[in-house]
């Protein structure tokens, strides 16, 4: 019993000290980011592992969700003889939800873990140690200009997510299902609005994208320099940045209505 | 040196489409215009717009020529509607503008209909013949009041 409630003053205790840890780690990110030199290449590459190698994996992943929104919309719309609104169902819950939501849990296994075991293996081997030897900021090279390209790339992998899906859906509902391929577009056009659904859209892609660069930086930052340390940060990467993704997510739809 | 150019070409080639994808979305899918003076702004009053939102169709024929920009309430708590249409529309001064129904269930639109005047209407000017929405309550209210008349008459 005592045990018990002790297990849980030390869950809290360290809930709270890593809540703390994070904020004081983003702060030192946001130092790293406006102090010169600006380190573009670096950002570039970074771009490139998250971004680019990410595509494959978003595109399929986008098209395929459009697909099942599409025949589930269908199946479910027609019962109510309601099958011209397929292209506001599939888009709007495409833009408003399951876009920004689906390319940042794929982001973050594909790209966050990567990220938090790239740094982990650094740690381990003492790299990190060797840039501080020649009095380079690890923080500056290394962790900045992964969390700049995260926030960067989320946006935009979630915009081709979103077009991947309205393809998908258009393929099913249109080719496959027979809804006319006016009264789909049309329905979109009609129901989704710029400064509501996508400004929305954007703002969640971009909070998720800001807590998937930062649990997996910080994560492999302060990883245990084993291999069992390594492995640990990649698996708590993706579980806290996912239960993070989907908490959030409830409180920005809550506030915002988005 | 030639590995990294073809890396930032692939990065840009990336980054590229990904902001096509999310003009796409903005301007194609979610309607943001860049330019706000594109379209002739004409207005009409009306009774109950029931249903209409923004963004409905503004339909002549059948065929779309605009959309409804904003809906607020005028003065005398009529409805006033803005309507964006094609400027190049040349609508004679006596159509008239009702709302409808697509299909029983789905989106309300506007319907012109084009008088016969010489005159056409202009940027700002008002569409005086109006059609309010029919509200399907009312309706069927109407439809048992009239047969209830019915069956007492005779008596």
């Amino acid at each position: 019993m005592l045990q018990s409630i002790r297990h849980l003053g030390a869950t809290t205790t360290a809930f709270v000290y890593h809540l703390g840890r994070i904020t004081l780690f983003a702060l030192a990110i946001a130092r790293a980011v406006v102090t010169p030199p600006a380190r573009f290449r670096v950002f570039i590459n970074e771009i490139f592992n998250l971004g680019v190698l990410s595509l494959v994996i978003v595109g399929v992943c986008g098209l395929v969700v459009g697909m099942v929104l599409g025949l589930q919309g269908y199946n479910t719309l027609v019962r109510f003889g309601a099958e011209e609104s397929l292209g506001a169902v599939v888009g709007l819950s495409l833009i408003r939800e399951l876009g920004p939501v689906l390319t940042a849990l794929l982001t973050t296994g594909r790209a966050g873990s990567a990220t938090a075991a790239e740094i982990g293996a650094m740690v381990r081997t003492e790299q990190l140690d060797g840039l501080r030897m020649m009095s380079i900021d690890p923080m500056h090279l290394v962790v900045s200009p992964k969390v700049l390209a995260m926030i960067a790339v989320m946006p935009l992998l979630t915009a081709l997510f979103i077009v991947c899906g309205l393809g998908g859906g258009y393929f099913v509902g249109v080719n496959l299902k027979g809804v006319d391929a006016g009264s789909y577009w049309s329905s979109l056009h009609a129901n989704v609005v710029f400064s509501d659904d996508i400004a929305g859209s954007m703002l969640k892609a971009l909070i998720f994208g800001i807590l998937v660069a930062l649990v997996s930086t910080y994560r492999g930052y302060t990883c245990a320099p084993t291999a069992a340390g390594v492995s640990s940060a990649t698996t708590s990467t993706v579980v806290v940045a996912s239960v993070a993704i989907f908490i959030s997510d409830y409180f920005i739809t809550a506030l915002w209505g988005v | 040196m030639n590995q990294g150019s073809t890396r930032d070409l692939i990065v840009g080639l990336f980054v590229l489409a990904g902001l096509i994808a999310l003009a796409f979305l903005s301007l194609s899918v979610g309607g943001l215009s860049l330019r706000n003076n594109g379209g002739m702004m004409l207005y009409a009053n009306f009774d109950q717009i029931g249903g209409l939102k923004p963004r409905a169709p503004v339909m002549i024929s059948g065929v779309k020529v605009g959309q409804v920009e904003m809906i607020k309430l005028a003065d005398d708590f009529r409805a006033r509607v803005e309507l964006d249409v094609d400027p190049k529309l040349q609508l004679p001064v006596d159509s008239s503008a009702s709302i409808l129904t697509a299909g029983l269930l789905g989106d309300q639109y506007i319907l012109l209909q084009p008088g016969g005047e010489e005159a056409v209407l202009k940027a700002g000017e008002e569409i005086e013949m109006t059609e309010s929405a029919v509200i399907l309550e009312r309706l069927i209210g109407q439809f048992i009041h009239n047969t209830n008349i019915e069956k007492a008459g005779p008596e």
